[in-house]
């Protein structure tokens, strides 16, 4: 082969203009990463407006999932609510009943934390056998955004909390402004812990698709319960047993009784590269191994990675410490020959928990849960670099 | 005297303030200021704004409104509003949610979970009929028939008879059958017992050798893959995800929203339109386009509209019958000849199931002359 053209000879851009500043007020990634885009599945739903798309993880690297891609998930579809028409009620057990305004809300102390928001039902179509070819739609229902907002219990405090008497046997009920209502009943100790109500997401605005002007956000919890286009927070005495909490979000067992509550989501990790949308396209020889995994229990500690199907684990790198209840990215370095690999991850969080198998979850749920799969994924990698989703005995 | 001491200090004295305490709010003790207040933001909300956005039920009925209605009165209204993806007999049409059947087949390889199967608490049926549906046009639903379609809904599970008045009065006489099939998350006993340990397994931690049991390329579902048609079964599977619910708005209700000035214009307009197929009036399009709030559930039209439970509905007036690529039509319409002109559409639109016999489209027709008349203008006005 003779020189490089791309370097030998003057290329356009090495000679004319690009862009100048005046001509992407606001940005899109540059078209060659046009593929990296959120993505449904057509036959998973009736129709687009009740319905879900996924996180193109598999093309991602990080942790900070970028807002314009991060997966959506509405009931009702994604509605236009202005600040200037956004109201928030708090009400039920309280002292005083309240009407906030958006720019009321923005007048209290503000925190700010990274999470990680997860479906209930990601990778809940993987329960009976590998489904999906894809880590974007095994695993895309997650992202992971920086949020500012004001602790729920701020406002709760505002509105006070002495006629609701003893707190610990105490709910809150909050629901969305869209026609889906989405409404979940959150304990009073989660609600004082955690919880935030949030105006910003990755330093901007919420995307209308993401609960614009203000959504709530709960910490390590289920993602249906992260109420979008919030308008009405309740404290109540007992749990309001919405259509979400009781014909949705409900975790089917063997014997044909089901789990309710089932609020946090355990910890999971999976391989983003290489996985079927990102085989090895460079041949043998050095290779890194990367993936992303999180814990609703709180920080993520250890990623370990197998290449044969779980028989031999080796642990990864974790690229940055993790943080509570957000996503921590590894990496795993490693050299590959060209062999058939059956690849995997296992999370292990501070409370000691270790991601399992789909084998040891089925023994315990059977395989109608649809909702809190959490199971160890196996990628396998076969001679010619590509990955295929499959189960392992 | 609004303000008590708002500081961020006093807010992270409620962040440290326990649950066990009971008293969480330093400035709640403060007498110079009222109970709670503690930055003095937000207003007091008025008794007219709770209970106007305050509509949940309690599982025991609590927040139910006076109304009543039976399973005989809820079938039209259901058959309207709700069969167009529940089905006729609430049996569910397409991928849309069954609310009927399923019985004893919660323990079974693919559960059927219905209101009569699975849903724990009457007053879950009740609030989203009320809240959420018909889907597309939420909250247009009076309590009465409210109360008439969720017997129906009971009806056609058998939990009552179709004479069974459904109220605040006779609420606790009805008996979901999987009440007790829930329990509290005990994934603390039954799993995380299980799976913290101190040390997992590195080295031989399964039998060799690891065999492949189950390949995804096998099922060939993945979206950009050639044949993006799901196997019947894992459609079937997914049921759990689809949790919308479609209905449609009463004519009612969709006649209420149009303002007077466009119902008045459509009466006119409808008067002289005649079956003129030239540029449509553009009131008479605005009067449809509010109608067609009825259709938006199974029908798309305008640009990049795609085909749903209906076919999408570009071009309709003047093509070919069932002349849409990739909609699967009912062989009644396929074997209709023709095209849609402004005639046959105004007679199917009236009453569908009359005008083609096997029709898939279970809407039950517009009553108005003048509402078929603003339909077919806003359909006209997407060639």
């Amino acid at each position: 082969a003779g020189p490089d053209p791309l370097i030998t000879e003057v290329q356009p851009w090495a000679s004319g203009f690009g862009d100048g500043v005046d001509v992407t007020p606001y940005g899109l990634p540059i078209r060659f990463e046009g593929d990296v885009i959120r993505r449904n599945v057509e036959w998973l739903t009736a129709d687009t407006i009740s319905s879900i798309n996924f996180t193109p993880i598999h093309a991602l690297d990080g942790t900070i999932t970028p807002t314009g891609c991060a997966f959506e998930r509405h009931h009702s579809g994604a509605i236009e609510l202005a600040k200037d028409d956004y109201r928030l009620m708090i009400n039920g057990l309280v002292d005083q009943p309240l009407v906030f305004t958006y720019e009321d809300l923005e007048r209290f102390p503000r925190e700010q934390h990274v999470y990680f928001c997860e479906c209930a039902a990601n990778t809940g179509m993987e329960w009976a056998g590998a489904q999906l070819n894809g880590a974007q739609f095994t695993h895309g229902m997650i992202h992971n955004m920086e949020y500012t907002g004001v602790p729920l219990r701020t406002l709760l405090a505002e509105a006070g909390l002495d006629a609701a008497g003893e707190l610990k046997d105490k709910w809150v009920y909050v629901e969305g402004a869209d026609a889906s209502s989405n409404g979940r009943s959150i304990p009073m100790e989660k609600a004082m812990d955690d919880v935030l109500v949030a105006f910003k997401a990755n330093g901007e605005a919420l995307r209308k698709e993401h609960g614009y002007p203000v959504r709530l956000v709960v910490p390590g919890w289920e993602g249906n319960m992260w109420v979008k286009w919030l308008r009405r927070i309740e404290v109540t005495n007992a749990a309001v047993e919405s259509r979400e909490e009781t014909s949705k979000y409900t975790d089917t067992l063997a014997d044909g009784t089901s789990r309710k509550w089932t609020w946090v989501m355990d910890a999971k990790s999976v391989v983003t590269s290489p996985s079927p949308q990102s085989p090895i396209k460079h041949g043998p020889g050095p290779l890194v191994i990367t993936g992303m995994a999180w814990s609703g229990h709180g920080k993520v500690t250890r990623v370990d990675v197998s290449k044969d199907g779980g028989m031999t684990w080796e642990t990864a790198r974790i690229a940055q410490d993790g943080a509570n209840k957000a996503l921590v990215r590894f990496y795993l370095d490693t050299t590959w020959d060209g062999e058939d690999w059956l690849l995997q991850s296992r999370a292990i969080d501070d409370t000691g928990y270790v991601q399992p198998t789909k084998a040891q979850l089925r023994e315990v749920r059977g395989e109608n849960s649809i909702y809190h799969n959490n199971c160890i994924q196996t990628w396998h990698v076969k001679a010619n670099g590509e990955a295929e989703n499959v189960e392992v005995s | 005297p609004v303000q008590a001491k708002a500081t961020a200090a006093a807010n992270d004295q409620v962040a440290e303030a326990s649950l066990t305490d009971g008293l969480l709010v330093g400035a709640a003790e403060a007498d110079t200021a009222p109970a709670g207040l503690r930055f003095g933001l937000g207003r007091a909300a008025m008794p007219e704004e709770i209970s106007a956005w305050d509509v949940k039920i309690m599982p025991d009925g609590t927040g139910l409104p006076a109304g009543s209605g039976n399973a005989l009165d809820g079938e039209p209204l259901f058959e309207e509003n709700c069969a167009v993806c529940h089905g006729s007999f609430a049996e569910g049409v397409d991928n849309w949610p069954k609310l009927a059947g399923g019985d004893g087949t919660l323990a079974a390889k693919d559960p059927l979970k219905t209101v009569g199967s699975y849903w724990p608490y009457l007053s879950t049926v009740w609030d989203y009929v009320h809240r959420s549906m018909p889907f597309g046009n939420a909250q247009s639903l009076t309590p009465d028939e409210v109360y008439a379609i969720t017997a129906y809904i009971l009806y056609s599970n058998d939990l009552i008879d179709d004479d069974f008045e459904l109220s605040p009065e006779t609420w606790n006489e009805v008996e979901m059958p999987n009440a007790d099939g829930f329990i509290v998350d005990d994934r603390a006993d039954t799993e995380y017992t299980e799976w913290r340990t101190d040390e997992p397994c590195m080295e031989n931690c399964k039998p060799e050798p690891v065999k492949i049991t189950m390949r995804a390329t096998v099922l060939d579902v993945t979206p950009d893959q050639a044949g993006d048609e799901a196997p019947a079964d894992a459609a079937e599977e997914m049921n759990h995800s689809n949790d919308a619910a479609t209905v449609q708005p009463t004519d009612e209700a969709a006649a209420d929203e149009a303002p007077a000035a466009a119902t008045e214009a459509v009466d006119e307009a409808a008067a002289d339109a005649g079956a003129d197929m030239g540029a449509p009036d553009p009131e008479l399009v605005a009067a449809g386009e509010k109608i067609f709030k009825k259709c938006k559930a199974c029908h798309q039209v305008g640009e990049g509209a795609k085909n749903k439970s209906g076919p999408q509905l570009n071009g309709v007036v003047g093509r070919d019958i069932a002349a849409v690529d990739g909609f699967k039509y009912s062989n009644a319409m396929q074997d209709l000849p023709g095209d849609w002109t402004h005639e046959a559409l105004a007679a199917f639109l009236a009453k569908p199931k009359d005008y083609v016999k096997g029709t898939k489209m279970s809407f039950a027709g517009l009553k108005k002359d003048d509402d078929i008349e603003a339909v077919i203008a806003y359909l006209q006005s997407y060639p």
